[in-house]
């Protein structure tokens, strides 16, 4: 690794404030390209405003971000146009076929028709879907869906992927299939930024960072984090960090 | 010896084209702590509907104390606790006009059995005052669990009661279930997280509307078949493909930061496994021999996933 | 006993902490009533007339003094020519003409008809309607007092497409309307959604898993909706007493019972809609459809009956609105005893039935 890290996101200080109460106080970490970067937190300790905030979706009340080089204050159409998302709870039209689905997402980021044609096939054929690319999205199970939803998050190229909970209520097996997935679009540059509350995916992430009531109460490695509280796993961490 | 409290037998049930069980077959005894384990999809929700009297099976039969829970559906519905995969309260009342309500329902109240629940309604009693939906996810499972609780129902059936909480509460709630169990209440819960397996006296892992095992968790770990390794690593992507390209290599299988590894031989020399991969270039290689979780048991007992030709 | 009790009381709270669908409950019939009643009254008192009577003879003079003295017209012009009539509307000084054809007495009296032309302002279809039946029942009256003492088969034809209203007060028919909707509102949309709501949340699961019988869910979720639409009927009653002065000339009581009646049977009906739903959307868009739409249109609020195509006219009859509108007139506006509306009062029920036996029948005792 070279001593020039590229950044895709720089935070310093953020805050976001709603009336009285503190959402997001003073938040401050970087994350480096081609990072798998989790960023955990109860429900409620800020963690989706915090996000919110990162896709441009939300303004700051104070502090300074970039996102894949762009202001986070006023280039929000640019941060937009530069990142995927993908939830667990909503990605694709159940509706609509595979092919529908995937031609509908490069739509939006004005991809152009031939280049998303010839996108699309190798994405199917990648994931081995070719053959059902006609199969309404309700009818396959979770976790090609989760797949496939992944990919479709990938089809514009973006700097930055965000993944909810990527794979919550996965089978084992799926859910390592689709770390691996993780695994490779990071290693080829992509960042990946994971939020979930679901802790074993924590321990799949190269550095991670716990909110606990608008602040980053930690933030390193999985390892070290657990050597740091002498825990077994990140559920233990979490325990620690949360219930002193 | 205790009688079976839950007896299911060759069930099965299909929504149009998927089957959601098939034939399944599990029997709970009295004060045991059951745990069904499996992914979303797997079958949970139909097999805790179908014991809970809301669901008709296809095929098969299933009774509870005794009870068949078609037939004597109503007696069968006086004896359990059910607690739904979705926060089933009514949001716009407050904690406590929804723990009376449900009293009235079942023709109780709150202080005939105050006794029962105590642990966990001093709890939520701060809020009792709020409105169900102001409450926290964790909080949430508190009182719906003191609700399938408030008429002292010999079973307890909970569809995945800590999806969707935080960690802390996760284990609050097992703490509370355990707490349940000495009161001599008999429960059934459902769960998609395996590391919470070992809360339970047995456990039935249950895969794609089949059950692939039923025993105690120590058990199900002893019955791995071959020896496991794990190996930690710098770049795990690189690692999972180099360990994947070794000659013998049987599964690899990321797991956190570290993978999990069998080897086709069986046993093996560690250090023999960690010189070839220096010399694939990784550097501070390790490798370990250890106990195989529920996981990794699930993954070997189950679950080659259809592929897309064998679908449509 | 107590357990229903205890589920009642839920259901109020339900109810009263729903502001805003309080608000839009009581808030709506106000506003309704209130819109309806002002707008109604100024508009026909003294709506100012033109005539055009090209005849001049008894019979047209007699007519005429029949209109000015009903109170409900001002008489703002005498033409003598047609084209003055195109002038006099569009300068908007009147808002109902009506015209005499030549030798309109001379035509009664040799051939036994005779012609007159009623034009009405219709930029307000609802007051030029009202107009148009007014003009005409008065001279149909006529027709009838000239007819009666000699048995004479005289005909005025009124070149109208608005057809006979017999009691005259038309002003007064949007109370029992209101009164109809209202309580189809309250009891069939809001327990039918109410309903929908615990199967969309969940809680019908957990109801379902107690020993909760079918029957004490449908009659708990019921009962509260029966009391708050009798309440806001008779909201509605009173404001049209005092602020409009519609009498209500039958028995209070009947008319309490036949609303019990009423209430009962949209009751089941919004039960049954609400078993076959699945959410709150659904139900809400089949209530819609199936209640509201053709309550309004449909059973003689809007629009008279016998204006209808058969074929409308036919859909009507199964429509329980148009049936207490009738039972409710009558009480209200005629003073009608049982006697009189038993026929209507035994479809109502007959409809009760045939709903509720449904909706015990399509109730499931589990999920799906």
């Amino acid at each position: 690794m070279s001593d020039t890290v590229n950044h895709s996101i720089q935070v310093r200080e953020l805050t976001r404030k709603f009336g009285d109460f503190t959402a997001v106080d003073h938040i401050t970490f970087d994350v480096k390209q081609g990072e798998i970067f989790g960023f955990l937190g109860a429900n409620g300790a800020g963690k989706t405003t915090a996000i919110r905030m990162l896709c441009g979706l939300l303004s700051p009340t104070s502090g300074q971000a970039e996102v894949c080089g762009y202001d986070l204050f006023d280039q929000t159409e640019e941060i937009k146009r530069n990142i995927g998302y993908m939830s667990q709870r909503f990605s694709l039209y159940e509706d609509l076929t595979v092919e529908e689905n995937i031609l509908f997402y490069g739509g939006i980021y004005g991809m152009k028709r031939r280049e998303l044609r010839s996108q699309t096939d190798i994405l199917l054929d990648r994931l081995g879907l070719g053959p059902i690319k006609r199969v309404l999205i309700s009818e396959l199970p979770l976790g090609w869906k989760q797949k496939l939803a992944f990919s479709t998050a990938l089809i514009h190229d973006p700097a930055i992927v965000f993944l909810d909970e990527p794979t919550g209520g996965v089978d084992p097996l799926t859910r390592r299939q689709f770390w691996e997935m993780i695994y490779e679009t990071a290693h080829h540059g992509t960042t990946v930024f994971v939020t979930t509350h679901y802790m074993d995916e924590a321990e799949y992430c190269d550095r991670v960072s716990i909110m606990v009531d608008g602040r980053i109460a930690a933030l390193d490695t999985p390892r070290k984090l657990k050597e740091q509280f002498s825990a077994n796993s990140m559920d233990e961490v979490f325990v620690k960090l949360a219930r002193p | 010896m205790a009688e079976a409290m839950i007896l299911a037998e060759n069930l099965s049930k299909s929504y149009r084209k998927v089957k959601a069980l098939t034939d399944i077959n599990l029997e709970v005894k009295e004060g045991e702590l059951f745990g069904l384990i499996g992914p979303d999809g797997a079958g949970k929700t139909s097999l805790i509907r179908i014991l809970a009297t809301l669901l008709l099976a296809d095929k098969g039969r299933a009774s509870l104390m005794g009870l068949d829970v078609v037939k004597d559906f109503r007696k069968v519905r006086q004896m359990i606790g059910y607690m739904p995969g979705r926060f089933s309260l009514y949001r716009d009342l407050t904690v406590e006009e929804n723990i009376r309500l449900f009293a009235t329902i079942f023709d109780t109240s709150l202080e005939d059995n105050y006794d029962l629940i105590r642990d966990i309604y001093v709890q939520i009693e701060p809020f009792r005052h709020r409105r169900a939906e102001a409450l926290s996810g964790g909080m949430k499972q508190k009182l719906a669990l003191c609700c399938a609780l408030i008429h002292r129902p010999n079973i307890l059936l909970l569809d995945e009661p800590t999806t969707g909480v935080d960690a802390v509460s996760r284990r609050e709630f097992w703490e509370i279930l355990a707490q349940m169990q000495k009161q001599g209440i008999t429960i059934l819960v459902s769960t998609p997280y395996m590391d919470e397996a070992g809360r339970c006296n047995r456990v039935a892992l249950i895969h794609n509307s089949k059950i692939l095992q039923i025993d105690s968790p120590a058990n199900i770990e002893a019955g791995f078949g071959s020896p496991l390794y794990a190996v930690i690593g710098q770049d795990t992507y690189r690692l999972l493909q180099h360990l994947r390209q070794y000659p013998h290599s049987g599964t690899v299988y990321p797991f956190g930061d570290s993978i999990h590894y069998t080897d086709q031989r069986g046993e093996i020399n560690t250090a023999d496994l960690a010189e070839w991969l220096r010399r694939q270039g990784h550097a501070n290689i390790e490798v370990l021999p250890i106990a195989p979780n529920i996981e990794d048991c699930f993954m070997a007992l189950g679950s080659s996933q259809p592929d897309a030709s064998s679908y449509v | 006993m107590k357990r229903w009790f205890g589920f009642v009381r839920k259901e109020f709270y339900h109810i009263l902490r729903d502001r805003r669908t309080m608000f839009i409950l009581i808030g709506m019939p106000l506003v309704q009533i209130l819109l309806f009643g002002f707008a109604v009254t100024n508009e026909i008192r003294e709506a100012r007339i033109g005539i055009l009577d090209l005849s001049r003879d008894e019979h047209t003079q007699e007519i005429r003094n029949k209109l000015m003295a009903s109170g409900y017209f001002r008489q703002v012009a005498d033409w003598q020519r047609p084209e003055q009539v195109e002038a006099g509307f569009k300068s908007g000084d009147v808002k109902v003409v009506l015209i005499f054809e030549e030798d309109f007495g001379q035509n009664l009296k040799r051939e036994g008809l005779a012609h007159v032309q009623i034009i009405t302002d219709a930029t307000d279809p609802n007051t030029g309607q009202t107009l148009l039946s007014y003009v005409s029942t008065i001279i149909i009256d006529y027709q009838r007092e000239l007819n009666q003492p000699y048995q004479l088969p005289l005909r005025i034809e009124v070149e109208t497409q608005m057809r006979y209203n017999p009691e005259l007060k038309g002003v007064f028919l949007f109370v029992p309307g209101l009164i109809t909707i209202i309580l189809m509102l309250v009891s069939a949309l809001m327990t039918s959604v109410s309903i929908a709501r615990e199967k969309e949340m969940g809680t019908m699961e957990v109801l379902l898993a107690s020993p909760m019988r079918p029957i004490q869910i449908i009659l708990g979720k019921v009962a509260p909706y029966v009391l708050l639409g009798l309440l806001i009927a008779l909201g509605v009653l009173l404001i049209g007493y005092f602020v409009f002065d519609v009498p209500v000339k039958g028995n209070l009581l009947l008319l309490a019972a036949e609303g019990l009646l009423f209430v009962i049977t949209v009751l089941s009906l919004g039960v049954l809609i609400s078993i076959v739903s699945p959410n709150q959307q659904v139900a809400l868009m089949v209530s819609m459809m199936v209640l509201m739409m053709p309550t309004i249109l449909l059973s003689g609020f809007m629009f008279p009956i016998e204006n209808m195509p058969p074929f409308l006219q036919y859909i009507s009859l199964i429509i329980p609105a148009r049936w207490f509108i009738v039972i409710i007139k009558n009480i209200m506006l005629k003073g009608s005893g049982i006697e009189q509306i038993w026929q209507e009062t035994l479809i109502l029920f007959g409809f009760t039935v045939f709903y509720i036996v449904l909706a015990i029948r399509r109730f499931k005792v589990r999920l799906a």
